[in-house]
């Protein structure tokens, strides 16, 4: 805010803003209780949101001491085998607890999604940003919206029901696989790849392009060599926060994926993933206590993590990309 | 301030080169093209599949009976339904509120020079790329089971779907408040209002378009997750419509979800009529939002 300190009655402040000289100190002389009552509980919402990541930190993490006493953490994170939902239910031993399948699944069906997501969504967002007439654009971006509106469950349903079939007569694939999927994530992530980067486009100043054509630059060069590269560090922000969706996506897996942790890389079979995991775990009957159910806190908790990874990298670059011009 | 910002200040000059476009020129246009059409393709593809499969069982007995797994053929989904208002309405109860009283302290009362405010801000851009299904696991863990311990109720799935939404709404409540122009604040004060009086009677009226669009768009995202409330109960097979918050539940989403895995083909048609209805209610939303967008926006 500009007009000053909002503490009533805190001289350093008032001081402060004499100095200033610019700004007038606008702080009510008469004091009103209410309204620090009201200010704290305005402060005490936003805080809020603080709380929540504490307690998403506590709630995944807290079960881990749990989860590593009984499974080691090498074990965990370089084992080629997981069978948390076989054997007895309050067992321990007779499970194999090796993520890596579920990780590999994860991030095949994750490449599947950015094949489709990276291309067609920075076309797209290349065109609207530097092709497209202002009319286009006033269809086009609501159009983006409503495919980004489509709920992921929504998704999922027809990658199982209307892709895999078609897949399956020309690939031979399995009715359980990661390609089916990981195409459609791929067609869910392109409106916020294209939003993102066309923002981040959109944001290269005029001159820029002014400068290029009078330079004898054509439309082609000057998009390519650059606005794409002034806008680098935004696109490559906009395509990180996809990767990090792709990661995440929980309902088109869990339907079409299917249920069977195996480390393959053969997009045609069925590989579970990190979220179809916890997904299967919680649809099913986890009794709380035994160790499916820890299981479910350290497959998030490595989720949350990688994820965590991603959108602070990409905050950080959408960050650069604001403070550029 | 992205309205003005998209108002041009003149036509730009034509900068089109003199030479005719060579044959690069003319295939990178042609692929970014298609790019769009693909894009555009897609989503016809979507709609227009989910229309036609839905349309078999888009009837009375999609609202007017209970999911049964004895009759699928004249089954509904009539509990999925109320279980999703209800849900909803405790969502938007819990949301809403919070999130608008934390935007307008974070624009109208926040020394953004202040490194617990700064804190919040990164927190909350934070919060909004997290992924769904971790709130689920965050209810499962505090408000399901330990301390609170609910049980899978109506009112856990409210609490995963307003954590969800909360960070979009405080974000899109918060451009809102920064597009009302500083001279009604400054009159405001000038008159001797407090910081409070001129939220409250000032600054909110004149952002409630912004706040209200960012709201609708942010429960239309809720009304289509699914991903938490499995984790906090909603894959239950519910044949009642709950009475209360504290009642067991299922929403439209994750009856959906849990249609399409059972093997009968009339489950399959019920769970495409689902979708048909749970589009429908979003497309409404999502038009209604825009619209809201378009008509109350205020230029300053």
């Amino acid at each position: 805010m500009t007009f000053g300190p909002v503490t009533p009655g805190s001289p350093g402040a008032i001081a402060e803003s004499r100095e200033a000289g610019n700004t007038i100190n606008l702080t009510a002389t008469s004091r009103r209780p209410g309204e620090q009552v009201i200010k704290v509980l305005l402060a005490a919402s936003a805080f809020l949101s603080v709380i929540i990541t504490i307690g998403i930190v506590v709630a995944l993490f807290a079960p881990l001491t749990t989860f590593f006493a009984n499974v080691s953490i090498v074990e965990f994170l370089t084992g080629t085998s997981w069978t948390a939902g076989f054997g007895a239910k309050d067992s321990w031993d007779d499970k194999d607890w090796g993520v890596l399948p579920l990780v590999v699944g994860t991030l095949l069906t994750m490449t599947i999604a950015l094949v489709v997501a990276v291309p067609i969504g920075l076309g797209v967002a290349t065109y609207l940003s530097e092709y497209a007439s202002e009319r286009l654009r006033q269809t086009v971006k609501p159009a983006l919206e409503v495919l980004a509106g489509v709920p992921s469950v929504v998704y999922g349903v027809i990658a199982l029901i209307v892709l895999t079939p078609i897949l399956q007569d020309l690939l031979g694939a399995n009715i359980f696989n990661n390609l089916s999927p990981g195409i459609i994530t791929g067609f869910m992530i392109v409106p916020i790849v294209a939003s993102l980067s066309e923002d981040a486009m959109t944001a290269v100043p005029r001159s820029m392009r002014e400068g290029s054509y009078a330079l004898g630059a054509n439309r082609m060069q000057t998009t390519v060599r650059i606005v794409i590269p002034a806008a680098l560090s935004g696109i490559v922000a906009a395509v990180v926060l996809g990767i990090s969706r792709a990661v995440g996506e929980t309902m088109i897996v869990a339907i079409a994926a299917g249920s069977q942790a195996q480390l393959t890389l053969n997009p045609l079979v069925g590989a579970q993933t990190m979220t179809a995991f916890i997904a299967q775990v919680a649809s099913g009957d986890a009794p709380q206590g035994s160790p499916v159910y820890y299981s479910l806190f350290a497959v998030g908790a490595l989720l949350f993590v990688m994820t965590l990874v991603m959108n602070i990298f990409s905050i950080a670059l959408v960050r650069r990309f604001r403070q550029a011009y | 301030m992205t309205a003005t910002l998209e108002e041009r200040v003149a036509e730009p000059p034509e900068l089109t080169g003199t030479k005719r476009p060579d044959v690069r020129s003319a295939v990178f246009a042609g692929a970014l093209w298609a790019c769009l059409l693909l894009a555009g393709l897609f989503l016809m593809a979507v709609l227009l599949v989910i229309l036609q499969r839905g349309w078999a069982r888009f009837d009375l007995a999609l609202v007017s009976e209970q999911p049964s797994r004895l009759n699928p053929e004249g089954a509904g989904v009539q509990s999925a339904i109320f279980g999703t208002l209800w849900v909803m309405l405790g969502t938007i109860l819990l949301a809403i509120p919070i999130g608008v009283a934390g935007a307008v302290y974070l624009e109208e009362f926040a020394d953004n020079t202040k490194w617990w405010n700064r804190l919040i801000e990164v927190n909350i851009q934070n919060l909004a790329a997290v992924e769904s299904i971790i709130f689920g696991i965050l209810v499962l863990a505090f408000i399901v089971r330990g301390p609170i311990g609910t049980g899978f109720v109506v009112l856990a799935g409210s609490a995963a779907l307003a954590m969800v939404i909360l960070p979009i709404i405080i974000i899109t409540a918060r451009q809102a408040l920064r597009a009302v122009p500083q001279d009604i604040r400054h009159a405001s004060l000038g008159l001797g209002a407090t910081v409070w009086q001129t939220s409250w009677r000032q600054v909110l009226p004149a952002a409630v378009p912004g706040i209200a669009t960012g709201t609708i768009l942010a429960v239309s995202r809720a009304i289509g997750e699914a991903a938490p409330l499995i984790l906090v109960g909603a894959t239950a097979f519910v044949t009642f419509n709950p009475e209360g918050f504290f009642s067991r539940y299922t929403v439209l989403p994750v009856q959906i979800f849990t249609l399409v895995k059972f093997p009968e083909e009339a489950n399959l048609q019920l769970a495409w009529a689902a979708i048909l209805l749970l589009i429908i209610i979003l497309l409404a939303m999502n038009g209604t939002a825009i619209y809201l967008r378009n008509k109350f926006q205020r230029r300053w």
